[in-house]
């Protein structure tokens, strides 16, 4: 139960394509979290799953049946929104078992499944509020007690915890995440956060105007990323990008630099370097002009400019560093295991 | 709000003060009008404290019990009280379901012409009763309603106004609450009544407040198409009490009608006067 195949799916709003020719394969009892940047498709996406918003073309399997034509309920899904779309005058009991009472489910199991998320959700206390009286975190909780009551295929998160304040964000965060274990439902996740998306997920998919940029862990995404974009939408601070040749395994970078590379390819790319993954080191190949010193803690963040081609970088040192040690030059060097190549034209990667 | 000075305090309130008196002394002298024999009335000065006459004055006017010496009313004022509670309570309530569903209808449902159909309702707002009132008339007649309470209420039912308050409410309702339903696996009408009827109550008692009052003080149409005693309505059948030329009416009973006639929306207002403003100033959600 809970698999879900999204085949060559499209969608467009009168002449504006926001969703184009995507395929995704989600598996039983995953949690699958969509992210990219606003204006992405994503939570479109996630509209078309549901059934909220109708399908161009292609087809959406649930457990093996097109689903295309089929009303939200019919799907057995259920959904907890964004602003969490309680109905302001029923109680938390009210909220949680409304669906079940329009399935014409008796009344006893209605209340035994509510007592039982609400055990779940630690919401027991709470059954005879209305919406009005909880916090935020407490709302977010009655709505996914709305959809855990349904005991539905699969869950769809349409940007659950974009408003909570942070620390409320982090807990519910690990919430869901342990109770989608526990559950084992199948999931999917919409988010702009790269960090919920990354906590989160089993497998994210990133996505930008519509196309699905990669799939796969987050581990696969981090260290692997397929496409330029997700390079430099996953990671913070982002992925730095500078333009380099690539000939007989050396990069020889348009600031002077060179990098040894394990690839084949010859002629220009783009090279990706994490932040974090520059040392400094005296007898180091990239020279960089420091312009601004940021001391976050965990970790010092040097903003500058490479000598010669002026590119702008940004290096992540480990441990506090203090400026004066840094002064107006550094020089750095690169672990070049780590290093990501991008074609220039495709921007596909290519090591 | 902060006051600055307490001499602005007192003024303010001594200013409310004079409006009550200069709005409420007529309604009391109709008051004391309706405890005074018509003799009392006719000597002036007119009296300014109330008589003994108040229970068989009421009694007269309202159940048709005369004393010795006074003649018959043609109608108790208790069946055009009840005439005009049907009325408006008619009024009101066909209002309120008409404005809601069209409400309904165009706020979550597509279909052709849709803008141009709640522009057309809207521009009836400029047509009232008055102005449409020999077609309506015509209308009614032709369909054999004159005299009757459907003939009474239906033509007062439609309202653009109410239509378009409702509509201004639900655009405000958020979408994801109609999806939430719809998620739930709600059918448009479930929607209707389990979510949207329930999140507009303040709204509804606001309405049921002002189109009460509208729907009771109506007088012209009233006027027009019952000419059966029977079907009088008190607003009416107090214009007909009052004394034209050289005749001259029982005025004790005019004012008792006049307190009676103002009872039904008094109650209303005071009743449910927490909703109203309610009603009128929060978008709780």
């Amino acid at each position: 139960m809970g698999r879900i195949n999204l085949k060559n799916l499209e969608k467009s709003y009168g002449k504006t394509k926001v969703i184009h020719d995507l395929s995704i394969d989600i598996n039983e009892g995953e949690l699958i979290v969509i992210v990219g940047p606003s204006g992405c498709g994503k939570s479109t996406l996630l509209r078309m799953v549901a059934g909220l918003e109708d399908i161009n073309s292609g087809s959406i399997l649930i457990d093996n049946k097109i689903v295309n034509e089929l009303e939200p309920m019919e799907r057995n899904i259920a959904m907890v929104f964004q602003n969490y779309a309680l109905y302001p005058h029923m109680t938390v009991f009210e909220n949680m078992s409304y669906g079940l009472k329009i399935l014409k489910i008796p009344k006893n199991e209605i209340s035994s499944r509510v007592q039982n998320a609400a055990e779940i959700l630690e919401l027991g206390e709470l059954l005879k509020r209305k919406p009005s009286q909880l916090s935020g975190g407490q709302r977010q909780r009655v709505a996914m007690g709305r959809a855990i009551v349904r005991d539905p295929v699969a869950f769809l998160f349409d940007e659950p915890l974009s408003n909570l304040d942070a620390k409320l964000r982090v807990q519910m965060r690990l919430e869901i995440k342990k109770l989608q274990k526990q559950l084992k439902t199948t999931s999917l996740y919409v988010t702009h956060d790269q960090v919920e998306a990354m906590t989160l997920a089993d497998r994210m998919v990133v996505m930008n105007e519509g196309n699905v940029e990669h799939v796969g862990t987050p581990l696969e995404v981090y260290t692997k990323p397929k496409t330029l974009f997700t390079a430099q939408f996953i990671g913070s601070p982002a992925m730095n990008i500078l333009k380099g040749k690539c000939q007989s395994n050396q990069i020889k970078l348009s600031s002077g630099a060179t990098l040894k590379a394990n690839s084949k390819y010859n002629g220009e790319v783009n090279v990706g370097l994490r932040p974090e993954d520059f040392t400094i080191d005296e007898k180091g190949t990239i020279k960089l002009k420091v312009e601004l010193v940021e001391l976050i803690g965990a970790n010092t963040l040097i903003h500058g400019r490479l000598e010669n081609s002026n590119e702008i970088l940004v290096a992540s040192i480990a441990g506090v560093i203090s400026d004066s040690k840094i002064g107006n030059h550094i020089n750095l060097s690169f672990n070049e295991t780590k290093l990501h190549l991008f074609d220039i034209n495709s921007d596909q990667r290519i090591n | 709000m902060i006051e600055k000075k307490k001499s602005g305090y007192w003024l303010s309130h001594v200013g409310l003060c004079l409006g009550v008196i200069f709005i409420f002394f007529p309604v009391w002298l109709a008051f004391v009008g309706s405890t005074v024999t018509q003799e009392d009335i006719m000597q002036p000065p007119f009296p300014v404290l109330p008589g003994s006459h108040l229970i068989e004055n009421y009694k007269y006017a309202l159940f048709n019990i005369a004393p010795d010496g006074y003649y018959s009313l043609p109608v108790p004022v208790l069946k055009m009280l009840f005439n005009s509670l049907i009325m408006a309570l008619g009024i009101t309530i066909g209002k309120l379901i008409i404005s809601l569903l069209s409400a309904f209808a165009f706020v979550y449902f597509k279909f052709p012409l849709r803008k141009t159909f709640f522009w057309l309702i809207f521009l009836t707002l400029m047509l009232p009763v008055e102005v449409r009132i020999v077609p309506t008339y015509e209308v009614v007649a032709n369909l054999g309603l004159l005299n009757s309470y459907a003939g009474l209420i239906f033509p007062l039912i439609a309202s653009a106004t109410a239509t378009f308050l409702f509509r201004q409410f639900f655009l405000t309702v958020p979408n994801e609450m109609v999806e939430a339903a719809r998620m739930d696996g709600a059918t448009p009408m479930q929607f209707f009544r389990d979510i949207l009827i329930p999140i507009s109550k303040t709204n509804i008692a606001a309405l049921f407040v002002i189109l009460f009052v509208y729907g009771f003080n109506q007088y012209l149409w009233p006027l027009l198409i019952t000419t059966s005693s029977d079907m009088q309505t008190i607003v009416m059948g107090l214009k007909f009490m009052i004394p034209t030329g050289d005749d001259y009416g029982h005025w004790p009973t005019i004012f008792s009608t006049a307190m009676l006639a103002m009872l039904p929306p008094v109650v209303i207002v005071i009743a449910m006067q927490k909703f109203f403003v309610k009603g009128l100033l929060e978008s709780d959600k």
